[in-house]
């Protein structure tokens, strides 16, 4: 469904941010896409959903190709219409807006559309946003934000739906909450996702297939089983430490390694 | 008592026209961050069109009223797409420079073609003294009152309901956000602009019906600063009910104090307001939670 070729990605017409991103998103599935702060995971949502060019970032090389046709220099009102909406990174909800008002703009762009019915899919999902309906969202907690801004995706009906660090901040029930609606989404909305997380553990407990980048490039790929089974995975997403093995030896490669990975 | 609802419905329709114009003022500033300092030649350019066309051309009122806000409109977009666009990521005092020139712009071409003589405004809003308890006061003023309150409505239902109209909220508080979800932020602005231009349009109408056209309808634009700074720099509420409460004011000293000070008090009690309020009475707040 989604495809990015070597993509490369520059801000400010210096600095070099991607460096060859290659990625595949499959139609219905789950892929999750991890990497530590800095990697270039929320450049990478930027560069397909169009909003680079907001921050003034450009794709100066590779391709990225959605159902087929290059979208790359597509703007960002175009690839929505196209059926890709990005959450993005810190919920961004309008801390003005009530919540209604929040999701009839995640509308925007499906102008003959029955707003209650889709409304009311929403607080199907989120019973918590019905509650709270008529509030003004900046006071909103924060996993209710999280929720809204998921919700203002589902208003848009997409195709693929990118989510950009949905626990960031949250308390650890409420991740698995809301990630366990993210399934449901994927499966009930049969929207693809390309989940954006730090969280290594959960990401590789919903995902059907998982992307690890680190400055600006992929490093590792798998099913979440062969990735879980990785020792630099183990050691560095998932915080488990291998027993029995040569300490001398271990160290100076667990230096080198966290070089690599936290670089 | 007869003075006091005298007044108090010359206030109500000067505070009414004015909310009009400040509206736009604060649509312009919430949705792209410009202090558009040329909203008062906003209303003198649709007082003048509109004279033109009716007193000059010789159009058909109903007819040159629609023309007069289609014009309004155009200016809009073409003022956002000429002069403000290419001023996105400046420094605000240039974008501020940039508006001050357009306004002294605006008001030579509307000098050069219509002349400083101020003139009679063509009579198709009847103006006859209409007897409100015990007060007599033009039925001018009351339409412009009942038309300036309708514009209100029905902006506020704009901005509650319709899609176009959350939009624009929506940019107002995160223009990246918007983005996000297939807003077009140019084309807000551009709406932004046109919205603007076209109600002050209005207001400049209903102002040179009830005092004439002349240049001195800037000035009454120039008074749109006193109510959004009171209202809130970027509430919709704020604009009309500070309109509201600067009509008020200056109807009440001018009847019971005195000419001249009426123009003055305003600006006492917006001192007062901001010291208690820096946001203006209904500015939003940056919202923080704990
Ligand atoms: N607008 C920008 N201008 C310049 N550099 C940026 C910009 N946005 C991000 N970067 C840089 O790009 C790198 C990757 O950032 P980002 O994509 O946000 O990473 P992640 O989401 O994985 O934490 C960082 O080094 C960051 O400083
Ligand atoms: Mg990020």
């Amino acid at each position: 469904m989604l495809t990015l070729n070597n993509v490369e990605v520059i801000y400010n017409d210096v600095i070099l941010v991607l460096k060859g991103m290659s990625l595949h998103v499959p139609e219905g599935k789950i892929v999750g896409l991890l990497g530590s702060n800095g990697a270039g995971k929320s450049t990478t949502l930027k560069a397909i959903s169009g909003l680079l060019k907001a921050e003034d970032g450009e794709v100066t090389d590779g391709n990225i190709q959605f159902l087929n046709a290059d979208i790359q220099h597509k703007d960002a009102s175009d690839i929505v219409r196209q059926g890709i909406f990005q959450v993005m990174e810190g919920r961004r909800v309008f801390e003005h807006l009530t919540t209604e008002e929040n999701l009839v703009a995640g509308s925007y762009t499906r102008s003959s559309v029955n707003l209650r019915d889709e409304i009311e899919i929403v607080y199907e999902y989120f019973p918590r946003l019905k509650e709270r309906r008529h509030q003004t969202a900046g006071y909103l907690s924060g996993g209710e934000q999280q929720m809204l801004a998921i919700g203002r995706a589902l208003m848009a009906k997409p195709k693929l739906m990118m989510l950009d660090e949905p626990s960031l901040g949250l308390a650890p029930l409420l991740v698995m909450e809301i990630f366990n609606i993210i399934k449901r989404i994927n499966e009930e909305q049969k929207t693809t996702i390309l989940l954006v997380e730090q969280n290594a553990n959960l990401t590789l407990s919903v995902a059907d297939y998982a992307y690890i980048m680190e400055s600006g490039r992929i490093v590792l790929e798998g099913a979440p089983l062969d990735l879980r089974e990785n020792a630099d995975v183990r050691e560095f997403y998932l915080g488990l430490t291998e027993v029995g093995q040569r300490k001398s030896y271990r160290d100076v490669k667990h230096y080198k390694r966290r070089k690599r990975w936290l670089s | 008592m007869a003075l006091f609802i005298q007044l108090t419905l010359t206030g109500l329709t000067n505070g009414a026209i004015l909310a009009l114009a400040a509206l736009g003022f604060v649509l312009i500033y919430k949705s792209s961050d410009v202090i558009n300092f040329a909203q008062g030649e906003f209303l003198l350019i649709g007082a003048y069109v509109i004279f033109g066309l009716v007193a000059q051309v010789g159009i058909f009122w109903p007819v040159s009223l629609i023309l007069t806000v289609l014009i309004a409109v155009a200016l809009g977009v073409v003022v956002e797409r000429l002069v403000l666009r290419p001023m996105i990521g400046e420094p605000i005092i240039s974008v501020i420079m940039v508006t001050i020139g357009l306004s002294s712009l605006l008001k030579a071409i509307v000098s050069a073609i219509w002349g400083t003589i101020p003139q009679a405004f063509p009579a198709f809003i009847p103006s006859a003294p209409v007897k409100i308890l015990g007060a007599t006061v033009g039925e001018d003023r009351l339409w412009a009152l009942v038309i300036a309150v309708l514009m209100l409505g029905l902006f506020n239902i704009f901005f509650t309901r319709s899609r176009e109209g959350i939009a624009m909220r929506a940019v107002a508080d995160d223009q990246q956000a918007a983005l996000s979800m297939g807003i077009s932020v140019k084309k807000i602005f551009a709406w932004a602009w046109s919205i603007a231009a076209a109600t002050a349009a209005l207001g400049g109408l209903l102002v040179a019906n009830i005092v004439g056209v002349s240049g001195e309808l800037a000035g009454f634009g120039l008074r749109v600063f006193p109510v959004v700074i009171l209202g809130g720099l970027d509430s919709i509420p704020g604009a009309i009910i500070g309109g509201i409460i600067i009509g008020l004011l200056e109807a009440y000293t001018g009847g019971y104090i005195g000419q001249g000070l009426n123009q003055v008090l305003p600006f006492v009690v917006l001192i007062v307001i901001l010291m208690v309020r820096p946001y203006g009475l209904f500015g939003q707040e940056i919202i923080e939670r704990v």
